[in-house]
């Protein structure tokens, strides 16, 4: 019987000593939280993503409770809900928060864009950007490297022919990946607009159009046809103000280089890419294939 | 205290915990996506593992005083959980900056088998009190030198998978990496008796 008592009885002392010291330390270490602050951080998603601007749900959570005059809308994730709920629990006006989502305002696919040189270092937007403004002939455009990918954490964003293509469903707006984009190309809009200038070069006309083929040559198409006084061109870029944009997409269609980029299904005037016969399309896969097998031939 | 210098250094390179004795493999697959947050869970684990064995030591000479050092296991697990709720409580406190830099990695760790590795191992080898704390402080090294190495690996190398064979692609390629880095680190076999 000692036998058993002896090893049951010191674990049941040692647990207790350990039980006791955390009830004491719990009482001497008690730091006062705010119960406002527990409450406002349950209602927070908790996706710790930091589009709030804060280090997480938790810092969100007492600084609003410390701070009257922060919105509770900042929330992307939780939406209007979570702002509801949060102004309830502390007694204020929700305010009404606009959706966003993120826009990468690049439009130069592998095929528009020139390139300058093959970068081969370190497989970052911002290595690249370190040593050469940008491999691509237009030191604006998206570099496409992924440094925007890594940064989500929603899985809303890849690289797509070379540019940058957000997944407007999964994206909850927290702007982690225009704060990780070297080049500033990735600014969160109003997710109910549907029209958007898919350029961010301010080069003149002549050069941006030289560097790629989707660029805007700032030439004012846009501003004649738009019935909203929406869209302006400032320093060689057309900019949508998207307060007075209602998404018609006359500007995207009216666009001669389809940098403006219209979500909407709207027939265009010019198509972006001249239709090919079959002839030229066989051409280009034989060319391709040549190419490939080039390529091939190279490494072995 | 040459006899510590070679226990610290075996521990760190030559019996590396994670990628010799393949201990905390979870969390070291799981944070070592980013530099920071590698940091971040290698200081955590030094700090606890160091902590832990201070505790523990003097615990298991009290197990074996009563003869009943086969619940070391339970009992370890036991006092290291409480122990860590309490550093944290005390953090909160008294050290708030310390409490934010570790952050969510302390409680994770708690239970970590390396934590429980190093100190039932330090035991084991029947190591003195200043042996094992030298022990367990070059075991969270180690651990922490593993998950910086590769996570540099992962923020350099395999954030573009684009000539990586599609199977391997995610979780795969991870893996097969972390045992080439575990290859790599069977060259210092031998180095320390």
């Amino acid at each position: 019987m000692a036998n058993v008592m002896t090893p049951v009885l010191l674990v049941a002392v040692i647990g207790l000593v350990c039980s006791a010291l955390l009830v004491f330390a719990s009482k001497v270490f008690h730091v006062e939280v705010d119960e406002r602050v527990t409450q406002v951080r349950e209602v927070l998603p908790g996706a710790n993503c930091g589009g709030c601007g804060f280090a997480g749900c938790d810092d969100y959570a007492s600084n609003l409770v410390a701070d009257e005059a922060l919105p509770c809308t900042k929330c992307s994730p939780g939406g209007a809900a979570v702002a509801a709920q949060i102004a309830e629990i502390l007694g204020r006006a929700a305010g009404a928060a606009e959706p966003e989502v993120a826009q990468v305002l690049c439009n130069g696919t592998c095929g528009a864009s020139k390139k300058v040189l093959e970068w081969q270092g370190l497989q970052s937007c911002k290595g690249a950007k370190g040593w050469f403004s940008s491999p691509n002939a237009c030191m604006y455009g998206c570099i496409g490297l992924g440094d925007c990918v890594n940064a989500c954490k929603f899985d809303a964003i890849g690289i797509v022919d070379g540019v940058a293509r957000v997944n407007r469903e999964n994206c909850v707006a927290c702007g982690a990946c225009a704060g990780a984009c070297p080049q500033k190309i990735i600014k969160l809009v109003p997710k109910k607009s549907q029209v958007h200038v898919l350029c961010s070069s301010t080069d003149k006309g002549a050069v941006a159009r030289k560097n790629c083929d989707n660029a805007c040559i700032g030439c004012m198409k846009c501003t004649k046809v738009c019935n909203f006084d929406a869209i302006h061109v400032e320093d060689n870029l057309a900019r949508i103000d998207y307060s007075k944009c209602k998404s018609c997409g006359l500007c995207a269609a009216e666009c001669p280089t389809g940098a403006i980029n219209s979500f909407r299904k709207l027939p265009k005037k010019k198509a972006a890419a001249p239709k090919m016969t079959p002839e030229q399309i066989e051409a280009l896969k034989a060319k391709k294939a040549a190419e490939k097998a080039a390529a091939a031939a190279k490494e072995a | 205290m040459v006899n510590l210098i070679v226990i610290f250094m075996a521990i760190v390179l030559v019996n590396n915990f994670v990628l010799s004795q393949f201990l905390g493999i979870c969390s070291f697959l799981g944070v070592s996506n980013k530099m920071s947050s590698a940091v971040g869970m290698g200081g955590a684990v030094v700090f606890v593992m160091v902590i832990a064995e201070a505790v523990t030591w003097p615990v298991m000479q009290l197990l074996n005083k009563f003869d009943i050092g086969y619940l070391q296991t339970v009992v370890f697990i036991l006092v290291i959980a409480a122990l860590v709720q309490f550093v944290e409580m005390f953090m909160k406190k008294y050290l708030p900056a310390l409490q934010k830099a570790l952050g969510i990695f302390l409680p994770l760790i708690t239970t970590n088998c390396a934590i429980l590795g190093a100190t039932i191992n330090a035991i084991s080898y029947g190591y003195s009190f200043a042996e094992s704390m030298v022990y367990s402080f070059g075991a969270g090294v180690g651990y922490m030198v593993a998950m910086i190495l590769f996570a540099g690996i992962r923020e350099e190398k395999l954030y573009n998978t684009e000539g990586v064979p599609t199977p391997f692609k995610g979780v795969g390629i991870i893996l097969v990496s972390a045992s080439i880095m575990a290859l790599s680190f069977m060259g210092f076999t031998g180095m320390f008796q």
